[in-house]
């Protein structure tokens, strides 16, 4: 199997081994296009974000204005902060210039004059990888002013790397628009939109590390190629990190479409001390877990994965075993998203600490039936009431899990105490709940 | 006590200044210098941070308290953060951290009377496929257990 992001080849986290192995050719190549061809391109490849909304990457280019005086930007995500997600420092690490040429290629697709890379801030060891790479690269003339006489083109753009300081918020891409300007990470209202009104108020585009890492092997093979590999609806590789439960745990580059079961069985080399699975999140902590006996049949992509009932998010796998107990998993992702929500919208603010408390609660063994359904109630009077996605990402785990999971739930909570609700709120006791709109 | 950045500290926060249109934006990786250099961010820090960069003092104040990266109190030589999320916790993190707090004598945001260690317990890092694990100061020691915990930590003096 072809690999694309991360290819077997040694060494090529090297500047000399990557222009060997015919690095920069694709940007040369793309020289030769105009823009609109290149987005064309990219379009037509079907490649979709890999940040967790799989949003067509091509489509997003098109929206960033064609005539306009303001300077563009290119902003890339690698805050990499969701639970159970540990794909781009493998890019970073063993790839680096793939992701610049990348940059390249879209800051000249869309326009753009500058580019930030975002890093998260833990991340010290692979900020100074990318440093280094970025220099280099600017050495041989791949970046900056020079870029004319490498590529003998008009065209030129600048990189730097952006070092976060510590916020999963910064993930979202209008809080990381905010993070680059200086300021707290607090998420934007849209509209307007990045492409309309992005960094420092000029048209902006947001992508994934992955998703740009993607795009220099887009122009050289084609998108046809491309579009060619895995699901027909989200074609390409992409890059698994699985987690928890299993005997070989890691990064593994994998076409999409690819069975659930066989990632984690066949891959992954199964579940450790060969138990059972009682729970998979499939994307990230904030996608809708799934229970043991809802794997079979489900495909990884992000159609497939809908369809299932969760999504495909940063492609996290996190697997958990029979034994695990699955209050505490899930009062330790509450825990999580209190602590990482911004605090601008109330219900996330509020509500996300009182489903930590609840569960809290129940955990030290005061818990209730009702309190099942008021964790429920809370998580869907956030979902959907915020300025982003943060607030859907805590609703979820609570929601899902304790409506998939109810059995396990009532396990954990005492029957000798009965709170009369004066709001009787809807009970979720199906465990066959179809996932309300996933909102892009 | 009153702060001054050293020279190649200014050389350094003048290289960030261009990499973006406005001086506000330089401000985090000014943060990170200034922590470097004072160990901490003070407000005296916060003061000369705000002078050299030509922005208001409150602007660096809500970064600084923003970011969970920034301390605004001084912290230990080492300072040992292990991750305790979902993944790390599936293969035994809470085991790690309930050691390592025994062992130091110290809860999350501590720091020990020799200012030797501080302490805390931080959100996922991403190193989950390589679980459990700790970061000291900046690197991160994955695949971890007890016993190599406090190997790790005997080793650092």
């Amino acid at each position: 199997m072809e690999k694309i992001v991360l290819p077997d080849i040694p060494n090529l986290n090297q500047i000399e081994v990557y222009l060997a192995s015919g690095g920069f050719e694709p940007a040369k190549k793309a020289f030769a296009k105009t823009p609109d061809e290149i987005i064309d391109e990219v379009k037509k490849s079907g490649l979709r974000g890999r940040g967790g909304a799989a949003f067509s990457a091509g489509l997003k280019w098109s929206f960033m204005p064609k005539t306009t005086d303001k300077p563009k930007y290119l902003a890339i995500n690698g805050d990499e902060s969701e639970p159970g997600s540990f794909k781009d420092r493998q890019i970073f690490e063993d790839n680096p210039f793939q992701l610049i040429e990348g940059a390249i290629i879209t800051c000249y697709a869309i326009g753009a004059k500058t580019a930030y890379l975002y890093i998260r801030g833990e991340y010290h060891k692979w900020v100074k990888i990318m440093e280094k790479a970025v220099a280099e690269a600017y050495d041989r003339g791949f970046l900056g002013g020079k870029m004319k006489e490498t590529f003998g083109t008009e065209f030129s753009c600048e990189l730097y790397v952006h070092k976060g300081a510590g916020a999963y918020i910064c993930g979202e891409e209008s809080s990381l628009m905010n993070s680059i300007e200086g300021l707290r990470g607090y998420p934007r209202i849209k509209p307007p939109f990045p492409a309309q009104r992005g960094l420092w108020g000029n048209p902006t585009t947001i992508n994934n590390v992955e998703t740009i890492t993607n795009v220099p092997a887009i122009i050289k093979n084609g998108w046809e190629w491309f579009s060619s590999i895995g699901a027909p609806k989200h074609p390409g590789t992409i890059l698994f990190g699985i987690s928890g439960h299993v005997n070989k745990p890691g990064v593994y580059e994998l076409p999409s479409g690819i069975l659930l079961t066989e990632l984690i069985y066949d891959v992954a080399g199964g579940v450790t001390g060969n138990k059972k699975i009682k729970c998979v999140i499939p994307g990230g902590s904030s996608m809708p877990p799934l229970r043991g006996d809802q794997l079979e049949g489900v495909r990884m992509d992000a159609e497939s994965l809908k369809e299932a009932g969760s999504a495909i998010g940063t492609g996290g796998v996190m697997v958990m075993d029979e034994d695990t107990n699955l209050l505490k998993v899930l009062l330790r992702i509450a825990h999580f998203y209190h602590h990482e929500s911004c605090g601008q919208c109330t219900p996330c603010r509020e509500g996300t600490g009182w489903m930590e408390k609840t569960l809290h609660r129940i955990d030290e063994g005061h818990g209730t039936s009702q309190d099942l359904d008021l964790l429920i109630n809370v998580a869907n009077n956030i979902e959907g009431n915020t300025i982003c996605a943060l607030g859907d990402a805590a609703a979820w785990p609570v929601k899902f899990m304790i409506a998939r999971f109810r059995d396990e739930f009532e396990k954990y909570v005492r029957k000798d105490i009965s709170i009369p609700v004066l709001n009787k709120v809807h009970s979720m006791r199906s465990t066959a709940v179809p996932l309300a709109d996933l909102r892009k | 006590m009153e702060f001054k950045f050293t020279e190649d500290n200014l050389a350094r926060i003048e290289a960030a200044r261009k990499k973006y249109p406005t001086a506000l934006a330089a401000v985090m990786d000014t943060v990170y210098i200034a922590q470097e250099q004072n160990g901490y961010i003070s407000n005296e820090v916060m003061e000369e941070l705000a002078n050299v960069l030509g922005i208001d003092k409150v602007n660096v104040l809500s970064v600084v308290t923003f970011y969970t990266m920034y301390h605004t109190k001084p912290m230990g030589k080492y300072h040992i953060q292990v991750c305790t999320n979902v993944s790390c916790m599936l293969r035994g993190a809470y085991e790690l951290w309930d050691g390592v707090k025994e062992k130091l004598g110290l809860d999350h945001m501590k720091v020990s009377p020799d200012s030797r260690f501080s302490l805390e317990e931080v959100e996922c890092m991403g190193a989950c496929g390589y679980a459990p694990m700790i970061a000291v100061n900046e690197d991160y020691y994955e695949n971890l257990n007890k016993e190599k915990v406090f190997e790790i930590l005997d080793s650092l003096k």
